[in-house]
């Protein structure tokens, strides 16, 4: 059962396997381009703004559509979130998105100073993130923005980890008031959530997932690393581990809640986020249970590293971001548990 | 300034030309004596950059303003960004003198739990439309205020004042390019040029011709004695003329202007005056007392 803004209750599973291999694939980017479109003839409040990179983030659908909405500010990142937060100050909905390292990175200051300080509803869209970008390399890879944007007071950040969730979560973020930062991927990742895969529940700020319900350990994951999360929870059962799985895609505000129920039912926690083990995901879970419920918490994510060019599953072996890794995180996890 | 609007601008007042001018003039110098007496009470804040705004402020908020007081977010209303944000003594004097907030306010400048934060907050203060403070960053939100006037077909106004040394920031750039790329004919900056700023002269530290840089990027460069109430308002009416691209105001000024011992100089740009400096600057202003500047103000 879903509780509006906790969460999913703990215990709540599915009781058929989801087979991740064989789920329909799509990019959360593509599913964002079809879900900006949507809010774009639901609310004429809606504007979106790119800096020369629209073709990759998607926007570029809603700029054929709504050409008097959409404002292609060219390489620009700066004035692109300056512009966001005057539209923002008038009344519009504005969907800034550029890819994630320059949209956080480039234009970290113009974010802090003239959209999370006045608290403005622009929604910051960060595509390509993660190693998972490939042979571009590491300099449009981003590993730290979940940590430059979640250190904002005011700002919401989302991580979907599939096509349906971001769909939901773009919809979702038109009634959020304050700012939000939605981090999206370049590679077609499985599609989690509907048919064949697990139920969709309503995707809020604050909520997250519950997927899979375990006794010995639980895997909090967002973005991609959710998939993985799960198959590394199926392959536990073959070493006898009861292993949970919780979507938070909701990274701030966290669902505190089912962190910390999970954190009580199962005694350990891994945390599995394509983003440095600083400042993210496994940073937030960190700092949550180490003041409310100390238990074990083993970070699987970039070991405070910077990625490189490759094709993107060698990148996510080399990083040490597959089934595999998250799976021996929770033997850690489960070993030092008391 | 006529228009069909004027009927919502309460402020504008009917009378001569020289009648107008001279309430702006005096409103100018209630806005210094303000600006002093809350830097002095504070003591902290940007005296020199808000003295050398006077003028233009005085005639923004006093005559070329669509605004209403009562209704600080009437829709219809004009936007106005103090794109350098230090000079929030000078915005904060003129919206207590139009009524936006109580005059005691400004005693409370810098103060903890204060309204008036040491640069303006669009939370926290009635009339300041977005936050600023950190340079470069204004233009591009009053691009952003313009676009959403465009998108909707509105006929008010932006208008967004810059200091000199800030125009040194590229995002200020990458706001123009962008301004005349969507032609944002809605839309007037303002050059405070006043040819300092805080290591010492703009022309020493990283010069920026403004005319011709301006120019260069596609906007129609105005330019205005930025202490002369007629060249302003001339200036102000000539931008508002639309012609399909942003218009800019550069203002030749003085930094600490109307205060003889700050003016010109670099050191006045961000200290307090000590009461002895405060009596001094204020006297010669034409104002010794604590009371207010005038009685009955020229809000109306
Ligand atoms: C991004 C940024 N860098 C530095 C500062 C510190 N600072 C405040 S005022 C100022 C000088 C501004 O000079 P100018 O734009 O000419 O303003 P004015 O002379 O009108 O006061 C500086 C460097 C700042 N506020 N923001
Ligand atoms: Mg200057």
């Amino acid at each position: 059962m879903f509780r509006p803004g906790t969460g999913t209750a703990w215990g709540c599973v599915e009781m058929t396997r989801v087979d991740v291999a064989r789920l329909p694939r799509q990019a959360t980017r593509d599913a964002y381009g079809e879900a900006l479109v949507a809010a774009g003839r639901a609310d004429a409040r809606v504007v979106a703004l790119d800096a020369d990179l629209s073709g990759s983030t998607k926007s570029q659908k809603f700029g054929a559509l709504f050409p008097e909405r959409f404002f292609n500010v060219g390489i620009a990142e700066q004035n692109m979130i300056g512009m966001a937060a005057g539209l923002a100050a008038a009344g519009k909905i504005p969907f800034a998105s550029s890819f994630a390292i320059f949209v956080t990175g480039r234009a970290f200051e113009q974010v802090r100073q003239s959209v999370a300080y006045p608290g403005l509803p622009v929604r910051l869209v960060g595509s390509h993130s993660g190693v998972t970008v490939g042979q571009d390399g590491s300099s449009h890879q981003a590993i730290e923005d979940i940590a430059l944007m979640r250190v904002l007071p005011h700002m919401t950040v989302l991580v979907p980890a599939d096509g349906p969730s971001t769909r939901a979560l773009v919809n979702e973020s038109l009634s959020i008031e304050g700012p939000v930062y939605l981090r999206l991927g370049r590679p077609a990742v499985p599609v989690l959530y509907g048919e064949g895969g697990f139920a969709a529940p309503p995707f809020k700020a604050g909520g997250s997932v519950t997927l899979l319900a375990g006794r010995d350990a639980t895997i909090v994951a967002c973005g991609v690393m959710v998939a993985e999360a799960v198959t590394a929870a199926y392959r536990a059962e073959a070493i006898g581990l009861s292993v949970g799985v919780i979507d938070a895609y909701s990274v701030k505000p966290l669902d505190r809640d089912a962190v910390l129920a999970a954190a009580r039912a199962t005694g350990a926690l891994v945390t599995a986020e394509e983003h440095s083990v600083i400042g993210g995901l496994g940073g937030a879970v960190a700092e949550t249970v180490a003041e409310e419920y100390p238990v074990p918490v083993i970070r699987v994510g970039l070991l405070d590293r910077f990625g490189e060019s490759g094709a993107p599953d060698e990148l996510l072996k080399l990083c040490r971001l597959m089934a595999d890794d998250i799976l021996a995180a929770v033997r850690r996890a489960v070993a030092v548990k008391r | 300034m006529t228009d069909q609007r004027t009927k919502a601008a309460p402020h504008n007042q009917p009378g001569t030309p020289e009648e107008r001018h001279a309430r702006l003039a005096e409103a100018a110098r209630q806005l210094r004596v303000e600006i002093l007496r809350m830097t002095a009470q504070a003591g902290s804040g940007h005296p020199g950059g808000s003295l050398s705004s006077a003028e233009i402020i005085a005639c923004l908020y006093f005559d070329v303003l669509r605004l209403d007081p009562a209704r600080p977010s009437w829709p219809e209303r004009d936007r106005f960004v103090l794109s350098k944000g230090h000079a929030a003594p000078v915005l904060y004097a003129a919206l207590a003198l139009r009524g936006f907030f109580p005059r005691e306010l400004l005693a409370t400048l810098r103060k903890t739990g204060s309204c008036l934060q040491g640069h303006p907050h669009m939370r926290t203060t009635p009339g300041v439309e977005v936050s600023t403070g950190s340079l470069g960053q204004g233009l591009s939100m009053a691009c952003g205020l313009a676009a959403a006037a465009r998108i909707d077909g509105a006929g008010w106004r932006t208008w967004c004042l810059l200091g000199d040394g800030e125009t040194q920031e590229g995002q200020v750039w990458e706001a123009a390019e962008a301004a005349a790329h969507f032609r944002l004919d809605n839309l007037v900056a303002l050059v405070d040029n006043n040819g300092l700023q805080i290591d010492g002269p703009v022309s020493q530290v990283m010069a920026v011709d403004q005319v011709p840089r301006w120019q260069s990027f596609g906007w129609r460069v105005l330019e205005a004695d930025g202490h002369s109430i007629p060249d302003l308002l001339a200036a102000m009416q000539a931008a508002l003329a639309g012609s399909g691209r942003p218009a800019v105001i550069v203002c030749r000024t003085t930094k600490g202007k109307g205060v003889s011992f700050m003016e010109g100089q670099a050191d006045w740009h961000g200290k307090a005056p000590t009461p002895e400096q405060l009596a001094r600057a204020l006297e010669e202003l034409g104002c010794s007392g604590q009371g207010p500047a005038l009685p009955g103000g020229v809000s109306r």
